[in-house]
């Protein structure tokens, strides 16, 4: 039987540290709506969604009222558009993206994610043709997310891509302009992309997933902060300790959750990520946990060494509360969505080159980050590949949603609102790599062995 | 469909006379109660069965609706203690 400390350990949890189901994902494949006329694959697509997602809103909200925690996001992934696109031998994918948002408004989700190509080898024609069009499409949307697969270990890094998406970044950029650049935060440039990430903005479904599947991220760094708050003399192994205990809590509610949402939605159930997604509330923050653990700011000497306990623990105590563990797994740490992450950076003590050297511990990459609307092209296609080798070399996802702001400059700030949040504007490394990138070609994938 | 009932408020007579009469009333049986005063404030655990009332979790939540301004009453499935707290 369950007793009175537990249900107000629960309680406390939901109510004051911020435990919540950060996302049900449905992942939504649309292989079977492709066609050689695009019009007939765009009705194809919004029809599979709406029917498909029809009641995932509600029966979520369902979920949330009988179990009493908050289901923060209802979102949907579907197969990378560019394979469906192929199919209908468009130069540009805009109208998917309007049939995508048209799908995701009627549903009532609050993202949909995999207006998205694979190109970490090679690029095809409807690959380029979707990827011209990202700019297009995420200035004309609301709801849709996009993201290119642009690296991989067992491919190497496709640098034609990477000089392709630095062009494209700046071009998101430009046509938001009049929204402080908002594209770009809609936007995410992997190595090694998942195919069951439930979060946004890089979720899409893999080409191995089923028909119908859904993914669950789970949260709560301030359920860890607080666990972590009552032991202020432990040695560090004791604090992993208390992680992997609080992380089998968090997950197990998130399996609970997940295995709920796939029996009342006919879904498949795919898989938990077990993360320490932050938002920009107070008590919500990863880098507050770090700073629990003993740093003064996090951006300080210890941070990495800190991250990755942390994110090895959550990790190890995660992994024995689900059945199906997947996504990106890890701690998140994107800038503009995490308020101890914001004052790190405002404070000049969180900068981008030590961010990089956190994303190599942690999931997922250079998040939200706000620069300079001057950073040329070149220099954000050097950050990408930067950040994609970690990625390469490590076998592990690495990521960039990296915003360089128009009209902004080093010492503004900029808001995105919501769970976006607002960051200040970091500086960039100004060397050139003009000549690196223009270069072009393919970066071989690595050795997998003599691992130094 | 078993759920644990939580009562958190200002202490004043006659709280859990109110819950059980409208737990009552809706035909839910009340299967084990702990109940003390935390820092000045009345706090209180229920164990309660829906397996013979027409209401699920959410419409009985609706009905504790406008029970008390100042008192704070949440329903939740069972489900979720046992699985976080329970292997």
């Amino acid at each position: 039987m369950i007793n009175f400390n537990e249900v107000n350990e629960t309680i406390q949890m939901i109510d004051n540290q911020h435990l919540d189901v950060r996302t049900v994902t449905m992942g939504i494949s649309l292989y079977d709506c492709a066609d050689s006329s695009a019009e007939k694959a765009c009705t194809r697509i919004y029809d599979k969604i709406c029917k498909r997602a029809e009641h995932l809103v509600s029966k979520c909200e369902n979920i949330e009222k009988s179990y009493g925690i908050p289901i923060v996001n209802k979102r949907i992934s579907v197969t990378p558009i560019a394979h469906i696109a192929s199919a209908s031998r468009v130069n540009d994918a805009t109208c998917f993206a309007v049939a995508l948002e048209k799908a995701a408004q009627e549903v009532g989700v609050n993202f949909l994610g995999g207006f998205s190509a694979l190109v970490h080898k090679g690029i095809t024609p409807g690959d380029a043709a979707l990827i011209r069009s990202i700019p297009e499409a995420l200035a004309t949307t609301e709801h849709i997310c996009s993201s290119v697969n642009i690296g991989s270990t067992k491919a190497g890094i496709n640098m034609d891509a990477v000089k392709e998406m630095g062009l494209i970044v700046r071009q998101c950029a430009e046509k938001t302009a009049d929204r402080e650049s908002i594209g770009c935060a809609k936007l995410v440039v992997f190595c090694n992309a998942v195919e069951d990430n439930p979060f946004m903005a890089g979720a899409f479904l893999g080409c191995g997933e089923g028909d119908c599947v859904i993914n669950v991220g789970v949260s709560g760094p301030g359920v860890v902060k607080c666990a972590l708050e009552k032991m202020p003399d432990a040695s560090l192994g004791e604090l992993a300790e208390e992680i992997k205990k609080t992380a089998f809590k968090i997950t197990r509610m998130g399996q609970l959750v997940a295995t709920q949402a796939a029996k009342v939605l006919d879904a498949q159930f795919g898989i938990v990520d077990l993360s320490l997604a932050p938002t920009p509330t107070m008590g919500d923050s990863v880098a507050h946990i770090l700073e629990e653990m003993g740093l003064s700011t996090c951006g300080g000497p210890g941070t990495t060494a800190a991250l990755a306990m942390l994110n090895d623990a959550v990790k190890k105590g995660g992994v024995m509360a689900s059945s199906y563990v997947g996504g990106l797994s890890g701690a998140f740490i994107p800038v503009s969505e995490d308020i101890g992450m914001i004052n790190a950076a405002e404070a000049g003590i969180l900068t981008l080159e030590k961010l990089e050297a956190m994303t190599c511990v942690c999931s997922v990459g250079l998040d939200m980050i706000a620069v300079p609307g001057s950073t040329s092209a070149e220099t954000i296609s050097g950050i990408i590949a930067d950040e994609a080798a970690i990625g390469m070399v490590n076998s592990k996802t690495t990521a960039v949603r990296i915003i360089p702001v128009i009209g902004k400059n080093v010492g503004d700030r900029v808001c995105f609102g919501g769970l976006l949040g607002e960051a200040p504007i970091m500086p960039v490394n100004s060397a050139s790599c003009e000549k690196f990138i223009s270069r072009a070609g393919r970066i071989p994938a690595p050795l997998q062995s003599l691992k130094n | 469909m078993k759920a644990f009932l939580t009562v958190i408020g200002r202490d004043r007579v006659g709280i859990i006379a109110d819950v059980s009469n409208k737990l009552a009333k809706n035909n839910v049986n009340i299967l084990d109660i702990t109940q003390t005063i935390l820092h000045d404030y009345f706090t209180m655990v229920m164990f309660i069965s829906l397996e013979n009332s027409d209401m699920d979790i959410a419409s009985l939540q609706a009905e504790f609706a406008d029970f008390d301004k100042n008192i704070e009453i949440r329903i939740q499935s069972e489900e979720i203690f046992n699985s976080m707290h329970r292997l």
